[in-house]
């Protein structure tokens, strides 16, 4: 009987960090507990994913986060990096930088996201798997550097997928989750990895981070779905940017099917995301809570603590479905959420209500129970868990005995 | 579901809409439905076999690739056209031409029903063409003309087409070919 030896091919990155398969990395390399702020939590979770080149321009909160890219640069971890001209520039030239085969980070913030706008839809139409870290702060005027998410409503429909992390743990597995899923080559669109400001990115938690000496595999681009440019590879020399020099040449079918392929390459990343990010919603809560919160990021953790209250000391069965993942939007999941459920809230940080809008279009036809976009805080405000206890109690026609 | 054409453009001609998704990996997708590559081997062969005008349409993966896949690949798709009796139209160039394509001589993803219609093609078989291109190009297709699409792609596939085929490398194109040979002999051409 012959015996067979098995061989295995170890591979190193330019920093000498043994490559690993994604799964490894996020699911079963051994962790330490570490008490860091998100802004760090960006820094370790780039370290740790290969990047060929981050670029950046400092606004607040996401400034520290980009400097510590810069860190990482400084020590080997990442091939590229500089400060561009503006927020415009950042995303102009962290695209030719995708463009070209890399694998691409940056972050920003508030004013700066709407300054950049236009490449947005540009990253998405040319199928760049660019990262973008979004620490959140509201919009001008009048003028707000605090934890307010608007800027994420102008986000949804760019062609960019739009994450919402709840702590600085999840952030820094969403943005090693968001590489993968985004270089798919069926998906192969930009994540937009969002946290809100401050209250995730300024403060400390304990975050359990895997050794930093393993690392993502480096992105392939040539499993890109368009020719990376390469003038090796005449497609892609030829091939890329006459699409927009000759724009006037494009018929309406190809508009219309361009922009239905980059919404439909979200809705790929579904599988996948659920996988990486082991499941695209959490659940919270009584099982059977007939009150039911549907909420992402920060206001998700506040409306757990408001559940607990509800549950424990009110008396109200209740629950939350925390959504992380706002493009693809988990339609399925809130329609078979709401079931059982009378009375449906959904607390945000920002005055729109954005998310709100998202839920009942998920639910128009499918549920008759009321939908209440409430409690809805701006400008940074924080939105204490009694507040959301006492708004619930409010329309359920309890007492209120919480926040005289 | 990709329903065979033309369906019009209001609603948009995109199978993720209802739902359907590019098949899992050691798996093909026939309309709607998660299939064994065998299947939808057989049945994209019996396609190219019984439609009017078959065609080929080979991407710059094969055209222009530098690598010894694509040089076993190009010569297995001339044995593919000589076994089904189809014609070779290539997809060169993935830039939009002005005023129009020539139709006879190349297929464009900006306006790939103008060859489908110009040579009357009822079932083809993109190869080779980079995904995002060959997506444009299919819905563009399902939303114009009758043509039973059949995507070979050598990455996760593509939900658009009426028969997608995932993972396809040289080996499979071998094994597309054989049992094409058998499908025809089954039908007695």
């Amino acid at each position: 009987m012959s015996q067979q030896v098995k061989t295995e091919k170890v591979r190193y990155n330019r920093m000498g960090q043994k490559i690993v398969s994604p799964d490894y990395l996020l699911f079963e390399a051994p962790r330490t507990k570490h008490f860091i702020t998100g802004s760090e939590a960006v820094k370790e979770a780039a370290k740790r994913a290969s990047v060929d080149a981050s670029i950046s321009y400092p606004i607040t909160p996401q400034s520290e986060a980009a400097h510590m890219l810069g860190e990482l640069w400084r020590e080997g971890y990442i091939g590229v990096y500089f400060r561009g001209e503006s927020e415009f520039g950042v995303m102009s030239e962290i695209a030719g930088c995708a463009m070209a085969g890399a694998r691409t980070i940056t972050t920003t913030s508030g004013p700066g996201t709407l300054r950049a706008m236009e490449l947005f839809p540009m990253w998405a139409g040319s199928r760049l798997p660019i990262q973008l870290v979004l620490m959140a702060r509201g919009i001008n005027s009048p003028l707000s550097i605090q934890p307010d998410n608007l800027e994420m409503y102008f986000l949804l429909d760019t062609g960019c997928m739009v994450w919402h992390a709840e702590t600085a743990q999840e952030l820094f597995d969403m943005i090693i989750a968001g590489f993968v899923v985004a270089e798919q080559p069926d998906v192969h669109v930009p994540v937009i990895t969002a946290i809100d400001g401050f209250f995730i990115s300024h403060t400390r938690e304990a975050v359990y981070l895997p050794p930093d000496d393993i690392a993502l595999p480096p992105y392939d681009p040539y499993k890109a779905p368009m020719p990376p440019i390469d003038m090796e590879m005449p497609p892609g020399r030829f091939m890329r940017d006459p699409f927009v020099m000759k724009s006037n040449y494009i018929s309406y079918a190809t508009h219309a099917s361009w922009q239905f392929e980059v919404r439909a390459a979200i809705e790929r990343a579904k599988p996948y995301a659920k996988h990486y990010l082991r499941g695209l919603v959490e659940h919270f809560g009584d099982p059977e809570g007939e009150v039911l919160f549907i909420a992402s990021g920060t206001a998700a953790a506040q409306a757990k603590e408001a559940t607990q209250i509800l549950i424990h000391e009110e008396g109200v069965k209740a629950r939350v479905l925390r959504i992380k993942t706002i493009r693809p939007f988990p339609t399925e999941e809130v329609r078979e959420a709401v079931k059982g459920a009378k009375y449906v809230f959904v607390p945000e940080f920002n005055v729109i209500g954005w998310l709100e809008r998202e839920v009942k279009r998920a639910l128009y036809g499918h549920t008759d129970i009321p939908i209440f976009g409430t409690p809805r805080v701006g400008g940074g405000m924080t939105m204490p868990p009694e507040y959301i206890v006492q708004e619930v109690l409010k329309i359920i026609g309890k007492e209120v005995k919480h926040v005289g | 579901m990709a329903k065979l054409g033309p369906s019009g453009y209001s609603p948009y001609p995109v199978a993720v809409t209802e739902g359907v998704l590019t098949p899992p990996p050691g798996k093909a997708l026939m309309f709607n439905e998660i299939v064994d590559e065998e299947t939808a081997m057989r049945e994209a062969a019996k396609a190219m076999l019984t439609r009017e005008n078959p065609t080929i349409f080979p991407g710059p993966q094969v055209l222009y690739a530098w690598n010894e896949e694509a040089k076993k690949k190009a010569k297995l798709i001339k044995e593919m056209a000589e076994v089904l009796g189809a014609k070779i139209i290539p997809m060169y160039d993935y830039r939009p031409k002005y005023p129009k394509i020539d139709p006879e001589k190349e297929i464009n993803p900006n306006h790939p029903n103008l060859t489908i219609w110009h040579n009357k093609i009822k079932a083809c078989i993109f190869i080779g063409v980079h995904c995002h291109y060959a997506n444009v190009a299919l819905k563009i297709i399902r939303a114009e003309t009758d043509c039973f699409t059949i995507a070979m792609c050598s990455l996760a596939g593509h939900e658009d087409a009426m028969i997608t085929l995932r993972d396809q490398h040289a080996e499979d194109l071998e094994k597309f070919i054989r049992i094409a040979k058998e499908v025809k002999k089954e039908l007695g051409k």
